[in-house]
């Protein structure tokens, strides 16, 4: 392990201070499961971790009507899948966190903290992105709200900048007739990395038009993508084998894997379009 | 290099105050064995993979290794240690002994803890979820059934 010191934040504007007193070598630390790792193989020049998680709105569940749910960006994964309202009204985001590593993994893990280590392959990304999260910062300038398809920039990189952390995620309350859905593709049924993810959301009339969707592809590409062509292969119709096909094409067009242990370029480009049709069909059940 | 601080943590480990020194970058594993002499809980991989050194902190399972000492100041941890009253084990300890659970032996510390934590919030899991909480403990010797079956023993279920 390097030389790390550790520092419990108590508030917001005390861990800001120390993150940008840190210097770039400052991160924090909610649950840990990717960063203490990085700190010990030194595949991140770590020296202070500033531990964010007693920071009492960092760690919360709250859902309105009127404004949608919040979440503290370091709420575990267990409180997530455990919660009565996600389960009824996000079931994508129990779909994501209840396989997100192992059950000791998800006792700690968190969506805040997947979010920000910005692997390509993170299970919890393509959830948020069609769940239309926002992500709320703070910094030295105070807080600033990014849509989070537009938070990751490239593998392990985001547009977080000095001094600044992830404090929360807001996910408009759901619409009438809408629906999600998460699939992950890996050899085993847990604790693996994807070969490939997807999430979609659809919308659904009463006449089963598809008035909005949004579908979005993981580990095929430098970032968790936003597919917003598969998502118009969808609207304005009712669903069909035809718009699913688009859709799905629509996904493996958008892919722009790498090879590597997993799985290889064609596998993966496969895979895209194979997760978005079967998380649309899903979707689709979930929202009649 | 820095110099390295030692820092104090005041915690509850299976049931007992303590008060240990540790290195600022100690993980929580590390303290365990090296400061305070529980040697229970195994590193295998020390990344979070194989559970050898799963720990209850707070509640829940966690794998030590993950932990830094640090942040358990304030912390309710129990290890496998824990497990037993003085000589007699626990009902899951027995039935991983009856069932023939394990071999090297590595991995039981883990599982244990694991198990005790899912029978606790789940006195009568399906095989399904047993081998589904179990999933973040790697055993590679038993193949896994053994262990199933211990844990479906301890929970009062009929083991084929």
């Amino acid at each position: 392990m390097q030389a790390v010191k550790y520092a419990r934040a108590g508030s917001v504007e005390e861990a800001v201070s120390l993150l940008q007193d840190g210097g770039d070598t400052a991160r924090p630390l909610a649950g840990g499961t990717d960063v203490i790792v990085q700190a010990r193989e030194r595949t991140r020049d770590i020296n202070l971790f500033v531990d964010i998680k007693h920071i009492p709105e960092l760690i919360s569940i709250e859902y309105s009507a009127d404004s949608g749910l919040t979440i503290g960006a370091a709420t575990p994964c267990y409180q997530l899948y455990g919660d009565s309202t996600i389960s009824e009204l996000y079931p994508a985001l129990v779909d994501s966190t209840s396989l997100i590593g192992g059950t000791a993994i998800q006792g700690r893990a968190s969506l805040g903290g997947n979010l920000c280590n910005s692997s390509p392959a993170a299970d919890g990304i393509p959830s948020l992105i069609v769940l239309e999260a926002q992500v709320e910062i703070a910094g030295p300038n105070g807080r600033r709200t990014v849509a989070v398809e537009d938070f990751c920039t490239s593998p392990g990189r985001n547009v977080l900048g000095d001094g600044e952390f992830v404090v929360k995620l807001h996910f408009p309350a759901p619409a009438e007739g809408s629906g999600a859905r998460f699939l992950r593709f890996i050899p085993r049924n847990e604790m693996d990395i994807a070969v490939a993810n997807a999430a979609t959301q659809v919308r659904l009339a009463a006449d089963g038009t598809v008035t909005w969707a949004r579908v979005s592809v993981g580990a095929i590409a430098p970032t968790p993508l936003l597919v917003s062509d598969a998502a118009d292969a969808l609207v304005g119709q009712p669903l069909s084998e035809e718009t699913i096909a688009a859709a799905a094409a629509a996904s493996s067009a958008a892919a722009n894997p790498i090879t590597d242990m997993r799985g290889s370029i064609r596998q993966r480009v496969h895979l895209a379009g194979v997760l978005t049709e079967r998380t649309i069909r899903q979707a689709a059940e979930r929202a009649a | 290099m820095t110099t390295t601080e030692h820092i104090v943590v005041n915690c509850t480990i299976n049931g007992e105050q303590q008060v240990f020194l540790a290195n600022e970058r100690d993980s929580l594993l590390e303290a365990l064995r090296d400061r305070i002499g529980l040697t229970g809980a195994k590193e295998g991989c020390n990344n979070g993979n194989c559970g050898a050194c799963c720990v209850n902190m707070d509640g829940r399972i966690v794998n030590s290794c993950l932990v830094m000492a640090a942040e358990c100041e304030g912390a309710e941890i129990r290890t496998v240690e824990g497990l037993a009253s003085g000589d007699q084990l626990s009902p899951l300890q027995n039935a991983f002994l009856e069932q023939a659970a394990l071999q090297c032996g590595i991995c039981t510390p883990g599982f244990l803890v694991a198990a005790e934590a899912l029978l606790e919030q789940n006195p009568d899991p399906s095989e399904h979820e047993i081998r589904y909480w179990l999933a973040g403990n790697l055993c590679r010797c038993t193949g896994y059934d053994k262990i199933i079956k211990a844990v479906q023993q301890a929970a009062g279920q009929s083991v084929v």
